[in-house]
């Protein structure tokens, strides 16, 4: 019995959790307050469910719960003046959002976390908490990061939230885009740490981005990118188990074996694509997903289409010339029959990419095609920046 | 800002140092490491220790002297060396420290180093 009520009080975390705070938060305009509310209601349901059975509603149980706890806290430090404590203790409903205007809370919630007023780089933990409810101390781990700096960081995020109003309403339609990109940058960046990295919080969280990838596109049907970050993520979960042998050994892209991908992630992946090219409105998600998409027709053609490749990698790079896009545009020039080019490539990227160790292993490949000199000293550089001790030995390797 | 970054290992670890077959793989990724952070110029200063074999532990309890050698018997994780580096944040010092050959096989434990006290 203790273990279904548990079972129940989980379920529920993870499919109303951001809901319940984004409307508590909605209502009480006080993003933390409403998580500490609902973490009380959650200990007062795991106490009361084993015995009472787990309710019938077990959302509007803890809506309930997390509610009186707010009105007490509030009684409490004598708000009570506030026209919306009053409305409150009246019992009648407090003011709801329009629901045309809300599509779901969490995408409200979304978008919040990721306001301009708030610091980037505090876009994507304060998500994964407001959102999902994840824990300061797994966030600060994945982002690497102090956990009290963290946690104060997520503090500031919500007094930021708090004292600049931020409104839980969705944007206007003409900085939907801007803002949305903002939210994708945040589900990507969540993901990215937590991909190829196994037994870490990190990996919890690359299944938690995946589920807000998920969400997003589904709640915002009619924004491309948000289907081609979809489809970006679904092609490298694809592909994440092929990424390490049975020993646990790093394999890169190239040498992996196309039958160890996840076929119906792929479908799912190019089907993502496909709504998103239906939308016509292109963007850097979907042409890194398409990227990927390439990469995928080994699997049925034997063959890696490069020149194609390197034609993605360039558009991308005109549009959004992100270090990561570049060094795979160099990749790519080599592939397709260019390496002299791509080191010319390599050589024209700013100072910042000599602490970025793809930089290094893309430069050491590069000039080993290119038959050029450097090699050794490239990938000696990799070693020493990479953190993954995986790739790590599989470069040390390399040295021969 | 000043941290020093400590660099634990474990005794499977301090092994491979001197085993023939894991050797070349240890010195490469240590000197690697080192390299790539001298070449960043984060680097202030640093040293690679001895093993812990090599230790002398002195302690002086109740006035009376005791030395002994090599590392306590319960150590399960030894000092492998320090670096001490100039950096813009924490956040600058735990991703290098992260990239520490030993961060999965040991630990890594960063501090900022404390200011030596002005006179008033």
């Amino acid at each position: 019995m203790s273990h279904e009520a548990k079972a129940a009080a989980e379920r529920v975390a993870r499919d109303c959790y951001g809901r319940l705070v984004a409307r508590l938060a909605w209502q009480w305009r006080d993003l933390a307050a409403a998580e500490d509310a609902l973490s009380d209601a959650f200990a007062a349901a795991l106490r009361h469910w084993p015995e009472q059975g787990v309710p019938n509603a077990p959302e509007a149980w803890l809506a309930t719960a997390a509610q009186r706890r707010l009105l007490h806290h509030a009684r409490h430090i004598r708000l009570t003046l506030d026209p919306r404590v009053i409305a409150l203790l009246d019992e009648t409903e407090p003011e709801a959002p329009e629901p045309q205007a809300v599509p779901d809370a969490r995408l409200q919630l979304m978008f919040v976390c990721a306001h301009p007023a708030i610091f980037a780089n505090v876009h994507a933990p304060l998500m994964l908490q407001a959102v999902l409810g994840l824990d300061a101390k797994v966030i600060a781990s994945a982002f690497l990061v102090s956990p009290t700096a963290m946690a104060q960081r997520l503090v500031r995020g919500k007094a930021n939230i708090r004292d600049a109003g931020l409104r839980f309403e969705t944007p206007e339609a003409h900085e939907l885009p801007a803002r949305l990109a903002a939210v994708l940058d945040a589900i990507y960046a969540a993901y990215t740490l937590g991909r190829g990295v196994v037994d870490s919080p990190a990996e919890d969280l690359r299944e938690e981005a995946l589920f807000l990838a998920k969400l997003t596109a589904q709640l915002l049907p009619s924004q491309a990118e948000a289907w081609g970050l979809l489809a970006l993520l679904l092609h490298a979960e694809a592909r994440r188990s092929a990424q390490f042998d049975s020993e646990g050994r790093f394999v890169p892209l190239h040498m992996q074996n196309p039958k160890e991908w996840r076929e119906e992630l792929i479908s799912e992946a190019e089907e993502a694509l496909w709504t998103a090219a239906g939308l016509r409105q292109p963007g850097p998600f979907q042409i890194e997903a398409a990227i990927q998409s390439a990469h995928a027709q080994r699997r049925a053609t034997g063959q890696t289409p490069w020149r194609a490749i390197a034609q993605l990698y360039g558009v991308l790079v005109q549009h959004h010339p992100s270090l990561g896009a570049r060094v795979g545009e160099a990749v790519a020039r080599a592939e397709a029959g260019d390496p002299q080019f791509a080191v010319g490539l390599l050589d024209a990227l700013p100072a910042d990419a000599t602490t970025y160790a793809p930089y290094w292993v893309a430069r050491a490949h590069v000039l080993k095609m290119a038959d050029a000199d450097g090699q050794r000293a490239a990938l000696l550089k990799a070693i020493g920046l990479t953190s993954d001790p995986r790739v790590r030995d599989f470069l040390v390797a390399q040295l021969g | 800002m000043q941290f020093m970054i400590v660099f634990k290992e474990t005794d499977a670890e301090v092994a491979r140092k001197d085993d023939p077959t894991a050797a070349p793989a240890y010195w490469g990724a240590w000197g690697a490491y080192m390299n790539a952070m001298q070449d960043s110029g984060i680097m202030v200063s640093g040293n690679a220790l001895q093993p812990p074999r090599t230790a002398t532990h002195i302690r002086v309890e109740g006035g009376k002297r005791q030395v002994q050698d090599g590392p306590f018997a319960d150590t399960y994780e030894h000092l492998g060396g320090y670096v001490i580096v100039k950096a813009d944040s924490l956040d600058e010092a735990l991703e290098w420290a992260s990239r520490a050959p030993c961060a999965s096989a040991g630990s890594v434990e960063v501090r900022p180093v404390l200011p030596p006290p002005t006179a008033a």
